[in-house]
């Protein structure tokens, strides 16, 4: 058993006002989200994106423990990123990548934590519905989707799995012997998990 | 019922290699209410269980499952037939149990609420009903493999073939899903090393090298499958 549910791509019931707002609205804010974060550059508006984000998601009153261990390796990435980038372009640049990269998965988290997995399935399912004209399965979309948000945790406890085998074996300093294995694995187990999809009969 | 008609399974072989047999054609009616299917490891019992439901396409000859032909109804022959596979982990896709169990009723039950009862009615049957919230990961091993029987279960399968659902389980996980198993309505096809749950079926195939080699009573099937192993 896992030792404590982390927050991406996990429904928290509420009655927040996020909760209450239409799943449309809070898509289309955060597409428009997206693309200002994408479009506006420097680090002030990056700061204000973070912030943004975060406000929003005090409001739905997600559980900040949970959410910070959900957002670790986001967070870990982010302060790589910022390193790099202030050394190899400075700090405004470094500010501005890391920054919109946390705004974006904190809004992300927001929408994926207010909304029950089964309403974003309708939701995505009907706003690609227009796309079936040219070959995209609605269902399929949204079940694509559905299944990356739980493959968040399961790929985290892959590479767990992975990298303590690496140290029960003396390789802990090994790139190759955690990477191989990991990669193996997660085709093994994506395989496994079209098979079993077919079984249930979905996507039929 | 199941219906083997010649059905076996190969596989092509690359070049310079003729390709490979998994399992031998094969010919039987299967209308017993539970069915245990018994072998070594590799020995093609798995290609079995899959044959009946489509996953694994016969090669040659046909299968009949539930009076479809798995070749040109295949769709069909899935909506009537659940799987249970080894590892839990594969067959649970969405976050929470609920949900996962919900999915499976998504293409029968329209109204999400009515769905949702439904799940939860499905959790509470097989013990789950105060985890129906738990993200999956959270979950057991056996927890998780009671799931994945649920989410089966939900449609109403009137086959369920469970290919070794108890082989990762520990004694308790493993009691309380052959419990389950004991319960269900639909016709069990159970591939397991658990001999006392094959001795336990109403018929017992036994496969060894891509063959079916004994079919029949359990008990005489059982012990000739532990006759066969002790002289390896």
């Amino acid at each position: 058993m896992s030792p404590g549910p982390s927050l991406l791509g996990l429904y928290r019931p509420g009655s927040t006002v996020v909760h209450r707002a239409p799943l449309r609205l809070r898509m289309a804010v955060l597409g428009l989200f997206g693309v200002g974060v994408v479009v506006l550059r420097g680090p002030g508006p990056a700061i204000v994106a973070v912030l943004l984000a975060v406000l929003t998601a005090a409001v739905a009153r997600l559980p900040l423990a949970a959410t910070l261990r959900g957002l670790r390796p986001v967070l870990l990435t982010a302060a790589v990123v910022l390193a790099y980038q202030t050394w190899q372009r400075g700090w405004p640049v470094g500010v501005e990548v890391s920054g919109d990269l946390v705004a974006l998965v904190v809004a992300g988290t927001v929408v994926t934590a207010t909304t029950p997995t089964d309403v974003l399935l309708d939701g995505l399912s009907r706003a690609v519905r227009p796309l079936h004209r040219f070959g995209v399965p609605p269902e399929g979309f949204a079940l694509a989707v559905a299944l990356m948000l739980r493959t968040v945790p399961a790929i985290g406890d892959l590479f767990t799995e992975v990298r303590d085998a690496a140290r029960a074996r003396g390789l802990e300093r090994s790139p190759r012997a955690q990477l191989v294995p990991f990669a193996v694995r997660a085709v093994g187990r994506s395989r496994a998990v079209g098979e079993a999809l077919a079984a249930r009969g979905i996507g039929d | 019922m199941i219906e083997l008609h010649a059905a076996g399974v190969s596989v092509p072989g690359t070049s310079g290699d003729t390709g490979r047999v998994l399992l031998d054609p094969v010919s039987c009616t299967l209308a017993e209410r539970r069915i245990a299917v018994i072998g070594a490891n590799g020995s093609g019992k798995s290609t079995l269980a899959r044959m009946v439901n489509g996953l694994r396409p016969a090669t040659t000859g046909r299968v009949v499952t539930c009076g479809l032909d798995v070749a040109r109804h295949g769709a069909a022959v899935r909506s009537r037939v659940g799987f249970v596979f080894t590892d839990p982990d594969a067959q649970l896709v969405m976050p929470t149990a609920l949900e996962d169990v919900a999915l499976s009723l998504r293409r029968t039950v329209q109204d999400r609420a009515e769905r949702d009862d439904r799940a939860r009615l499905v959790l509470a049957r097989i013990g789950l009903a105060e985890h129906a919230g738990t993200p999956v990961h959270a979950l057991s091993g056996g927890q998780k493999q009671l799931l994945a029987l649920a989410g089966v279960l939900a449609t109403g399968p009137e086959v369920l073939v469970c290919d070794e659902p108890t082989t990762l389980l520990d004694l308790r996980w493993r009691r309380v899903v052959d419990g389950l198993l004991e319960e269900v309505d639909a016709q069990l096809l159970l591939v397991t090393h658990d001999l006392d749950a094959a001795r336990r079926a109403d018929r017992v195939l036994l496969v060894d090298e891509g063959r079916v080699v004994a079919d029949g009573d359990p008990v005489a099937t059982v012990e000739r499958y532990v006759d066969m192993m002790a002289l390896r």
